[in-house]
Order: C-alpha cells, then structure tokens, then sequence
C-alpha cells in the first residue's frame, strides 16, 4: 500500500512563486521527490525547463544545493560529487550525514545527450539517484523531438507525426545490472514518493523516471495535467514497475493489466485529448495512425509482461 | 566586486518568489468552498506551486499562477476557477 | 627543509608523485596516449592506498572534466589528465569551470591533433584552448611538472581559477629523468588543505550558476578576465614560496638564459626550449651573442616580464610548434608581436614553425634554423 496522502511529511524543498508555468508536472513531481529526500540533498540539473523553472540568478527557487552542469553531464557530475562528499568525510572535511546526491534532468539530458555519461556512471554503479522527468521531448527549446517522443507525435520537428516509436529508457537502465529502477508519473504521488524514499535508502546507482504531461508541448488545457497523467497510465501508454535488484514489479494499475485482470482503456480517448496527437490523426490515415500507436503500446506491455518474468 | 581573494561566482540563493510574485501570472483565481471541502488534500499534494495550505485548504494568492490543477482535482467540486478581473 | 627524495621518474610518474604530495581528493580520468601513463600510475596509488583519494574512470573526456567541476564545486581538490583530441572534447566544460571558478588542476600532454591521426607532440592542442578562460603553464622538464602542479593548486584555489599545466608527450611524459621529491612536510607548509569559501553544502543551501541576465552575466566575465590577468603577481609568488620550501626553481613567469648581453633571442615553450638551451651554446661557440627567453606561463601572458627581460634592439627568433591559421606563422609570434607593439619599437620578431607532429628538435637543428633566421633579417640569402 502506498503511503496516504495525509501521510506525506510538511517539508516543502520546492519554494512557491519559482519560475516554472503554471500547472508543471516537473514542479509538481520534484515537490514530492523533495518530500521524500528532506533538505541533505546535492541536486544536479542539466539543461532543462526546471533550470528556467529555478529562478535567475542571483535567486532561487529549490531548497537545495544546487549545480547546474553542461548537457550532456548528469551522470559524470552526479559521480564527481558523490566521490567528492565521500573523500571529504573520510578526510574529516565534511560534517554531517553524507547527503543523497541527485540528478534532476528531462528526457533530452536522458534519453539522447546524456545517455552515455549516464550509462557509464550506471556501469559504475555510482550512488546517485537520477531522475529523468519525461515530457516527451524538448519543451525547454518549444518542442522538438526526442528519443522519449512516442510514435506519431506533432513536434516543430516532427511535423507531420513521429514516425518511430520511443525508446524504453527505464528497461535499458536496468539492464545495467543496477539496484533500483522504477517509473511514476504525477497523477500517482503516493506512489512516486515511495519509490524515492525506497531509492535514497539504497546504496549504488538508482534511476527514477516520471512521464510529466507538460500542457505546452502536449498542446492540452493546463488543469489538466494530472488527468493526462492518469490516462496515460490508464490506457497503458505509460508503464507503471521498479525492480529491486532486477526484479521487476508492476504497480497498479499497471499491474492489473499485466496480469490480465483488467484490461487497459484504448488508446484513442488519451490521445485525442492532446493536439501534439489529434491534429494529425483527423485526416483519412487516421484509423492506420492510431492503429499504429495502440500497437506500440500494447507491444510495450506484452514485452515488459515476459520481461518481467526473467529474474536470474 | 573586486575578485582576487574572494572569488566572484555566479551563485543563486533559496527564495520565495524566485521567478517574481507569480500570482500577477494568474487569468483565472481558484476559490474555496469551504462547505464542500472534505479536507481530502488533493488539491495540496497536486499543487505545482506549493501555494495550498494543507490544514485550512487556503490559497497564496501571492504566488499562485491559476493553473486549475486544484480544481479539476477536487473529488466535491469545492474549487471553483473565477475569472481574475 | 627536510631531506628529500632523488628518484629516476618519466614526466608521467613526476605528474602523479606531484598529485599524491598535493593531498588530490578526486581523480577523474580516461585513458588517451600520450596522457594514459598518468592515470595508470594515479589509479594504481589510489589502489595501493598511497593517494587517499578517488579515481573515477569515466568513460570520455567530457565527463572527465563535467565530474572533476563538479566535484570541485562539492569541495574536493581535483587534479585530472589528457592529450589532444581528449582536451578539445573537454572544450565545453574548460568554459564552465573557469566561468564558474572552479580551481581544477589539468595536466594536458601536449600532442598533435587530428586529422590526419598523429600521437607525438606539437602545441596545438593545448594553444587551441587559449580563449577558455584557463591558466596555462608550459613545462621544460619532468621536475618542473612536478614543481608547477603544486604550484598550479596554490594559484588555482587563490585565485578560482582553473589550470593547465602543460608538458610535450613522449619527450617529457616518458622520459626518466632525476626527479627531486621534496619531503612531505615541506609540500605541505607549501600547499595548505584546500578550503573553498564555497561549496554545495546542503547546510547552507545555494546554487550555482543559474540563467543569468546580461547586467549580472557581463561583470562575472569581466572579472574572470581581470583576474586571470591579476594572477601574474600570484604565479611570482607561489614560485618564490616553492623555492623557500624545497628549494627548488624553474623560474616564475619566464625562463632566461644568457639573455643580459643576448642580441638574438630564442623563443619557445616546453621541451624544445630546455634543448634550445644547447643550441644557444652552440650559436654562442659560433661567435653570435644568443639567448633564450621561455614562457613559462602563457596565460595570462607574462607581457611587462618579457618586455623587461628583453635586451636592447633584440632580434627574437620565435620557435612556434603550432600554427596561427589564418597568419603566417604560429601563435605564440603573435602573441609576442601583440605586447611588443608601441612599447619596444626597438624590438624585431622572427618566426618559424617547426617540431610538428613529434619531429624531433635538436640542439643543432634549431641552431641552424635560428643562423637561418638570422640571414634572412640580415638579407643574405
């Protein structure tokens, strides 16, 4: 059972009036991952929405020790200051409980540019938590394409529709052989908050990524980002699992699907909710175009369903 | 600002307010019925902004941007959006 | 003083024997030749538990530099090594850290760079990051690593700002020579602990280089380059204090010899100047009054010393082993030329690019291109 809502401690680590558009997903998940780390906490940021959301200098909108580093960086810099505060302790040069250290990046500083520096530093099995929020592109620049970006997506840079599918950013983090991977997005805080709080009680390399529904670049009404949250989930487009020590396990409702005791509400409602995907399935390939985006998500759930089997 | 001894970094601190009294950003202002509320907390665990007192269920108008989250959130229907004058 | 250490070490070794007296915290590090003897004998120190440190073995030089910054912003004294092509994969984060004043400690092992493909020296790589806002320091021998890396921690974590300390592959990184390792004791009355006056420190929270406006931005960047400028009187200072406790010497901004009475004066960086230092007797024996004046710190670029240090109506045969694309010549002839300009009319500069890709400078090549040098302003052809 996941914590109670009433349950979730005071503390707030993301400050009120920060410069994030109304309605952020990124914000609104970054107040529970506060929640769940308390202030002992480095954060790292890439190049990002939540760098612009964090306030110009010389003002800040995080309670927290914050760098920002160069693109391509999270994982390399997220390993630089864990083996830095380490050194310093055992040196006798840093007082206190070690604080958990953190990268804070979006799909871009994940999936694409930052993919190498935060495989190597998975391969090292670093003790960092990185945290990919995932709006499924690069809303920070006005909306291109990524490697999170799912088939048939209106991008500036996609303009008649993504033609491949996204990539399983999580499934490859695991496949590092890694202590703790897990998937949440913002319509389930609960959940999210308890996957961190699991996250920062383990030692080595952790990865954390939340689809956030950013209403700019998924072209929706900005109240409703936690109910594109939830039909993502719901109609099974977006995977909700975490695997301690490489075994996965789903949460629900995700979990109902992958048992087969439910099944998952069809695509179409999730996506015409959303001009990044409506705008290009009104015209007469409509039915092949959404054919084609119901049979990536139901691929996805079939793979992970046998993945999932595969414990050794 | 000279530099030599102290060095001179771009350095940032933890403030309210950080992109400004953000509440200015606001087309339309949620207000609470407080006959409805049930105190569920919703409304607070959803808010992007942190601008949601959890035990009274009121709002900082200061900093609040309008976004609706809140509202569309509210199992009772206890928050209403008003347009902003 | 205490008694010191004589061993036979290669340039190499001097550099991580330098990293293990100056107390380094964290190592990044990724393997590029010439540089990779470094990091071997670093991650084997760390190993051993002679450098009670971490090595990080990233996996390219763009996060070699991203985790030393980083690192460096948590607290730690960070040292880290490369070569070539390795250093302009860094090109971006070298901005960062001395944007960010970050006092990293980089040894870069100069060597040519690509295309086409070539492993031995020439200055291009490390003269290629003049504009990155870094201290550099050129080394002529495997002692003066050693000597200019503690050094370089001093200036570095004074000043906040980062430093390269650069040296020739193969004839310096795998050569042995003596190498003088001054007790522990003295290094370290030498090089106190590093302690910033900022860090990420969750206890008291801030942030580090946010989204800047141009009213903050433009005095961050002119008092990176004010600073980089006020470093000289630092550079002096540290060496001075160097010599009081090892009693060693390299000179501060500048190398000379037998410039007082010179009337053509060689000058170069790094190793080929230690040989120049031959072909100048060798020129001297042929009845022509040479000297040799060696940068040993190229940037800031020690202008009033080279100015001072210059004898009346010196012809200066520059020795460049790089290429200023775009000019005839090489980079450090301009240099030269842009500080001489209306302060030492007097003053006539010559340049020849030479040693390119690890062509081997000897004494008696050197001293007949500088007769050649000497001809050509003569007219006779």
């Amino acid at each position: 059972m996941a914590t109670s809502i009433k349950k979730l401690p005071d503390i707030e680590q993301v400050l009120s009036g920060n410069g994030a558009c109304g309605g952020c997903p990124a914000t609104m998940a970054l107040r529970m991952v506060g929640k769940a780390l308390g202030p002992n906490a480095i954060m790292l940021l890439t190049p990002a929405c939540s760098v612009a959301s964090m306030g110009m200098t010389p003002k800040l909108g995080y309670n927290w020790p914050c760098i920002n580093i160069t693109f391509a960086s999270a994982g390399s810099s997220a390993s630089g200051i864990t083996n830095a505060v380490e050194i310093m302790k055992e040196k006798g040069r840093f007082e206190g409980e070690l604080p958990t250290v953190f990268s804070w990046a979006g799909d871009g500083g994940t999936y694409d540019i930052g993919f190498q520096a935060l495989s190597a530093a998975a391969e090292r099995n670093e003790n960092i938590i990185h945290f990919c929020y995932n709006n499924e592109a690069y809303s920070n620049t006005g909306v291109q394409r990524s490697g999170a970006t799912p088939r048939g997506t209106f991008t500036t840079t996609t303009p008649t529709g993504k033609r491949q599918p996204k990539k399983n950013m999580a499934l490859l983090m695991l496949e590092h052989n890694i202590p703790y991977v897990a998937t949440a997005t913002v319509a389930y805080p609960a959940d999210l908050y308890d996957k961190v709080v699991k996250a920062k009680s383990i030692k080595g390399m952790k990865y954390i990524e939340i689809l956030a529904p950013c209403y700019l670049g998924w072209q929706f009404d900005m109240a409703d980002t936690v109910q594109l949250s939830r039909m993502a989930v719901r109609s099974g487009a977006w995977l909700l699992w975490e695997a301690d020590n490489g075994r996965i396990t789903f949460n629900n409702p995700t979990a109902q699907f992958i048992s087969g005791k439910k099944n998952p509400e069809a695509v179409d409602e999730y996506l015409m909710k959303q001009g990044r995907f409506s705008r290009l399935l009104q015209g007469p390939d409509a039915k092949e175009r959404i054919a084609e985006i119901q049979g990536d998500v139901d691929r996805e759930i079939a793979f992970m369903r046998e993945r999932a089997k595969i414990f050794i | 600002m000279r530099s030599v001894t102290k060095a001179y970094r771009p350095i940032s601190w933890p403030t309210l307010g950080a992109g400004g009294d953000t509440g200015s950003w606001r087309m339309h202002r949620p207000v609470v019925n407080h006959e409805l509320c049930t105190k569920c907390q919703f409304c607070w665990v959803y808010c992007p902004e942190a601008v949601i007192d959890r035990k009274a269920i009121t709002i900082d108008y200061r900093y609040c941007k309008g976004c609706g989250v809140c509202a569309v959130e509210c199992p009772t229907g206890a928050i209403t959006m008003e347009k902003e004058e | 003083m205490k008694t010191a250490q004589v061993i036979m070490a290669t340039g190499a070794n001097a550099a991580a024997l330098a990293v293990k007296s100056a107390r380094v915290d964290v190592i990044p590090g990724y393997p590029i030749t010439p540089q990779t003897s470094i990091m071997e004998a670093v991650a084997g120190m760390v190993e051993s538990g002679d450098l009670h440190a971490r090595f990080i073995p990233v996996e390219g030089e763009h996060s070699v530099l991203a985790a030393a910054v980083a690192a460096s912003a948590a607290g730690a004294r960070v040292f880290t090594a490369t070569s070539a092509n390795g250093l302009l994969y860094m090109h971006e984060v070298l901005h960062m850290a001395s944007g960010g004043r970050l006092p990293v400690v980089l040894c870069n092992v100069n060597r040519g760079i690509f295309a086409p493909w070539t492993l031995w020296a020439d200055h291009q790589d490390s003269f290629a990051q003049r504009d990155t806002g870094w201290i550099q320091y050129h080394c002529s021998s495997n002692q003066e690593v050693f000597n200019t890396i503690l050094q370089a921690f001093r200036v570095a974590e004074q000043i906040n700002i980062p430093i390269m300390v650069n040296f020739d592959g193969f004839s310096i990184s795998h050569c042995l020579m003596p190498l003088t390792i001054p007790a522990q004791e003295d290094i370290d009355r030498f090089l106190p602990p590093h302690q910033p006056e900022w860090r990420l420190d969750p206890a008291h929270p801030s942030s580090f280089s946010n989204v800047t406006m141009a009213a903050e931005y433009a005095p961050f960047r002119q008092m990176l380059s004010d600073d980089i400028m006020a470093a000289v009187p630092l550079v002096k200072q540290a060496a001075q204090e160097y010599r009081d406790c090892t009693g060693m010497w390299d000179g501060d901004t500048i190398e000379t010899y037998r410039l007082e009475d010179a009337e053509v004066v060689a000058l170069a960086v790094n190793s080929m100047a230690a040989e120049l230092k031959l072909s100048v007797d060798i020129l001297r024996g042929q009845g022509i009054k040479a000297g040799l004046l060696r940068p040993r710190l190229y940037i800031p670029f020690p202008a009033d010393d080279i100015i001072q240090a210059l004898p009346k109506n010196a012809q200066v045969m520059v020795l460049d082993r790089n290429y200023n694309f775009g000019h005839p010549g090489g980079i450090l002839a301009a240099e030269l030329k842009s500080i001489l300009f209306g302060r030492r009319n007097d003053v006539t500069v010559k340049n020849r690019v030479m040693g390119i890709g690890g062509i081997d400078l000897t004494r008696r090549f050197m001293a007949a291109e500088i007769r050649a040098m000497i001809d050509e302003q003569n007219g006779v052809l």
